[in-house]
C-alpha cells in the first residue's frame, strides 16, 4: 500500500510538471486560437536562455530576468512577424506554422548558447524528505514539492491576473470572440504580443522547473509531448483542466509504468517497459471517444 | 501560347472525362514517364539512384498518402511514419513466413495490413476533429513503434527490433542493383499516384472534399461520415504502409523502429505543407524539396564557410540545417500557403499567354 501512494503521489507531482507546460499552450490557444506546437522548444529556450546567462558569469535573479526579456522579445517577433502575416488563414497552417516554428527555435537556440548538455542550479536539491522517509517509509522528493508549490503559486496568479487586471479582461474578450473585441476597440495585435510574453513566461517557469531536474538539454522539447495527452484530457481552453488533466495523466503514467509491463511479461514473456511514452495518448484518446472536447472543454457546437 | 487548350475539341464522354484531358498535360506526363523509364537510368550514377531518386519516390508515396488523409479528406494526421513502419514490418513478416510469396503481393498485404492499422487508429476521427485528433494520432505513432520494438515475434526476435530484409526475387529474377530496385520503386509509385490521381476526382474524392470543407454540412447533403472517413485513414494508410515496405526492403536494406521516429512523421508532413495541400503533384514537388534541401545546405555551407572563413563544426551545420528547414516553413505558409503546386498553377497560366502580352 505504501509503495502504491508513493507511486501514485509522485506521478501526481510529476504530472504538476506536465501541467506547467500545458499551461503555456492553453494560454494561446485561449486567446489566440492558435495551437502552439513551439510552446516545447520555448521551454527549451527559455532554460537555455537562464543556463547561457548565468555561464556568463550572471548571477540567478539577473538570469531569470534577461531570460524572460529574451521570451518576450521572441514572442513578440513571433507575434509580428509570423502570425500578424497569417491572420485569416486556417487554424491548421497556423498549426504547422508553430511546428516551423518549434524547428527554427531549435536550431537557433544552441547556436546562440551551445548545445552540450548542462545542469541548472536553483539551490532546491532533488533528495527525498527524511520526516516522510522515516514515518511512513515513502520516498517523497523535495524537489517536486517545490515545483507543485510553484505550479501553484503560477496559476494563481494567472487566475489573479486575468480576473482582475484591466489586461486580463482584454484577453478573455480575445478569447471569446476576436471580432467582438476589436469591435469594441481592444487592440488585438497588442493583446497577442501580450500572450506570448505571457506564455513565455510560464515556458520559462517550466524549462527551470524542468531543467533543473533534468538538466538543460535538447530533450527538453520533448515536454511538449508529455504535454499533449494532458491537454486533450483537460481541454485546450481550460487553465483548471491543464492542472487536473496533468494530474490524471502524471498519476496514471506512472502507476501504469509499475503494474503493467508485469502482467504484460507473463502473458507474453519479454521485457515490456518504457510504455509511459504511449500509454498517456491511449488514455487520453479513450477518454475523448466518452467526452470529445476533454473533461473542462468548451462544448463544441457545428453550425452549418 | 504553349499551354493554351483552345481548339481541343472533345467529342466522345470518354475523351471529356480522360485523366489528362489536355494536350499538353498528356504529352508533359508521357515525356516525364519516358525520361524517367529510359533515360535516367541511363544517365543517372549509382549514387543517384541509391541516395536521392529511389528514398525521393518511396517519400513521394508516404507523402501522397499523407494528402490524401490530411490534403484531400481534411485529417490532421501526426502518424504517418508508424504506418511506413507497419508496412515494412509487415512485408518483412510475409517474406519471412509465407514461403515463396511474390515481393508484389507481399507489397500489397503490407499495404493492406496498414490499411487495417490506420482504420483503427482513424475511428476516433468519427468522434473527434481537428487538433484532438491529430493528438490523436500521435497515440499510434508512440504505440506502433513502442509495439514493434517491445514484441519480438515481430522482428524475428532479433534485439532491438532492427529487421534485415530479404532479397527482392522479382518473378525469379535477383534485384540487386540500384537500376534494378528504381525502376520496381518507379514503376511501384507510378501506379500508386495515377491511381490517386483517379481516386480523388471520382466519387470518393468529392466527398472526402465535401467531409474536408465541413462534415456537419457534407453529411447533411447525404454523404456517410464513418465509411468515408475510415476510407480516407485506409486508402492513406495503405499507401504509407506500401511506402513503407519499400522504404525497408528497396531503399535501406535494414531498418529499425525507431528510424520511423516523430521526426520522419513530421518530415512527410512538411512535404505535403511544402508541395501543396490537396495536390497529387504537390506531394511529389515537396519529397523532392525537403529531400534535396539537406542535400543542398550539406553542400552550400562548407562552401560559404571558407567563404567567410567561419568555422563551422558539423553540430552548427545540423543547427543551420534545422533553422533553415523551420524558417522556410514559415516563410513557404505566409508567402504561398498552396504550396509548390500552386507556382506551378499559376506558371500554367501564365504560359497560356506567354509570350505575347494578352
Amino acid at each position: 500500500m505504501n509503495f502504491f501512494l508513493e507511486v501514485l503521489i509522485g506521478g501526481l507531482l510529476s504530472g504538476v510538471m506536465y501541467a506547467l507546460v500545458a499551461l503555456g499552450f492553453v494560454m494561446i490557444y485561449k486567446a489566440s486560437g492558435v495551437f502552439n506546437f513551439a510552446q516545447g522548444a520555448m521551454v527549451y529556450l527559455a532554460a537555455l536562455s537562464v543556463v547561457g546567462c548565468m555561464e556568463k558569469g550572471a548571477p540567478l535573479w539577473l538570469a531569470i530576468i534577461l531570460a524572460f526579456a529574451i521570451m518576450t522579445v521572441f514572442g513578440i517577433a513571433t507575434e509580428k512577424f509570423v502570425l500578424r502575416k497569417l491572420v485569416n488563414q486556417p487554424p491548421i497552417a497556423l498549426f504547422m506554422a508553430t511546428i516551423g516554428l518549434a524547428f527554427f527555435i531549435e536550431g537557433v537556440a544552441p547556436m546562440i548558447f551551445g548545445s552540450e548538455p548542462r545542469a541548472l542550479e536553483l539551490g532546491i536539491v532533488d533528495e527525498p524528505i527524511p520526516w516522510i522517509l522515516d514515518n511512513w517509509n515513502m520516498v517523497i522528493s523535495k524537489f517536486d514539492l517545490v515545483a507543485a508549490g510553484v505550479a501553484a503559486v503560477l496559476v494563481a496568479t494567472l487566475a489573479l491576473f486575468f480576473q482582475y487586471t484591466r489586461i486580463g479582461r482584454a484577453l478573455r474578450a480575445v478569447a471569446d470572440d476576436h471580432q467582438a473585441a476589436l469591435s469594441i476597440g481592444i487592440p488585438l495585435q497588442h493583446i497577442w504580443a501580450i500572450v506570448w510574453g505571457v506564455a513565455g513566461f510560464v515556458a520559462l517557469v517550466a524549462g527551470m522547473m524542468w531543467g533543473a531536474r533534468n538538466g538543460v538539454q535538447f530533450a527538453l522539447t520533448f515536454t511538449a509531448l508529455k504535454a499533449l495527452p494532458v491537454l486533450i484530457l483537460g481541454g485546450f481552453t481550460s487553465v483548471p483542466g491543464a492542472i487536473v488533466g496533468g494530474l490524471i495523466i502524471g498519476a496514471s503514467e506512472k502507476l501504469a509504468e509499475i503494474y503493467i509491463p508485469p502482467v504484460m511479461q507473463d502473458l507474453f514473456g519479454g521485457n515490456f517497459g518504457g510504455i509511459e511514452g504511449w500509454f498517456p495518448y491511449v488514455l487520453a484518446l479513450l477518454f475523448l471517444l466518452v467526452r470529445p472536447e476533454g473533461l473542462f472543454g468548451e462544448k463544441h457546437i457545428d453550425r452549418v | 501560347m504553349l499551354y493554351r487548350e483552345a481548339g481541343q475539341f472533345k467529342t466522345t464522354y470518354a475523351a471529356d472525362q480522360q485523366l489528362f484531358p489536355i494536350r499538353q498535360d498528356r504529352i508533359g506526363v508521357i515525356t516525364l514517364l519516358l525520361v524517367a523509364f529510359f533515360a535516367v537510368p541511363l544517365l543517372a550514377s549509382e549514387y543517384w539512384f541509391s541516395a536521392i531518386l529511389i528514398p525521393f519516390l518511396i517519400f513521394a508515396l508516404a507523402a501522397l498518402g499523407l494528402n490524401i488523409l490530411t490534403g484531400y479528406a481534411g485529417q490532421l494526421s501526426l502518424g504517418s511514419a508508424a504506418f511506413m513502419a507497419v508496412g515494412a514490418y509487415a512485408a518483412y513478416n510475409f517474406q519471412l513466413r509465407i514461403e515463396g510469396i511474390p515481393i508484389l503481393v507481399s507489397f500489397a498485404l503490407a499495404g493492406l495490413t496498414a490499411a487495417g492499422v490506420g482504420i483503427l487508429f482513424g475511428l476516433p476521427s468519427l468522434r473527434i476533429k481537428g487538433f484532438y485528433l491529430a493528438v490523436a494520432t500521435l497515440a499510434a505513432q508512440f504505440f506502433i513503434v513502442w509495439c514493434l520494438t517491445k514484441f519480438p515475434w515481430l522482428s524475428n526476435n532479433s534485439s532491438s527490433g532492427v529487421i534485415s530484409t530479404q532479397q527482392l526475387i522479382f518473378f525469379g529474377h535477383e534485384l540487386k542493383t540500384p537500376v534494378e530496385k528504381y525502376l520496381l520503386v518507379l514503376s511501384i509509385v507510378v501506379v500508386m499516384a495515377l491511381a490517386a490521381k483517379n481516386m480523388v476526382r471520382s466519387t470518393t474524392g468529392r466527398a472526402w472534399m465535401a467531409v474536408r470543407d465541413m462534415d456537419v454540412a457534407a453529411s447533411v447533403i447525404g454523404i456517410k461520415l464513418m465509411p468515408t472517413k475510415l476510407l480516407a485513414f485506409a486508402v492513406s494508410s495503405f499507401y504509407c504502409g506500401v511506402a513503407g515496405a519499400m522504404y525497408a526492403f528497396c531503399y535501406l536494406g535494414s531498418v529499425e523502429p525507431d528510424g520511423f521516429s516523430l521526426e520522419m512523421s513530421f518530415k512527410i508532413l512538411f512535404m505535403i505543407i511544402i508541395g501543396g495541400v490537396g495536390s497529387i503533384m504537390g506531394s511529389f514537388l515537396g519529397a523532392a524539396f525537403i529531400l534535396l534541401l539537406p542535400i543542398f545546405l550539406d553542400i552550400a555551407l562548407p562552401f560559404f564557410a571558407d567563404l567567410f572563413g567561419l568555422p563551422f563544426s558539423s553540430a552548427t551545420v545540423s543547427h543551420i540545417q534545422i533553422t533553415v528547414f523551420g524558417a522556410l516553413i514559415m516563410f513557404f505558409l505566409i508567402v504561398e500557403p498552396h504550396g509548390l503546386a500552386r507556382l506551378w498553377q499559376i506558371a500554367k497560366e501564365k504560359l497560356r499567354l506567354w509570350p505575347f502580352p494578352h
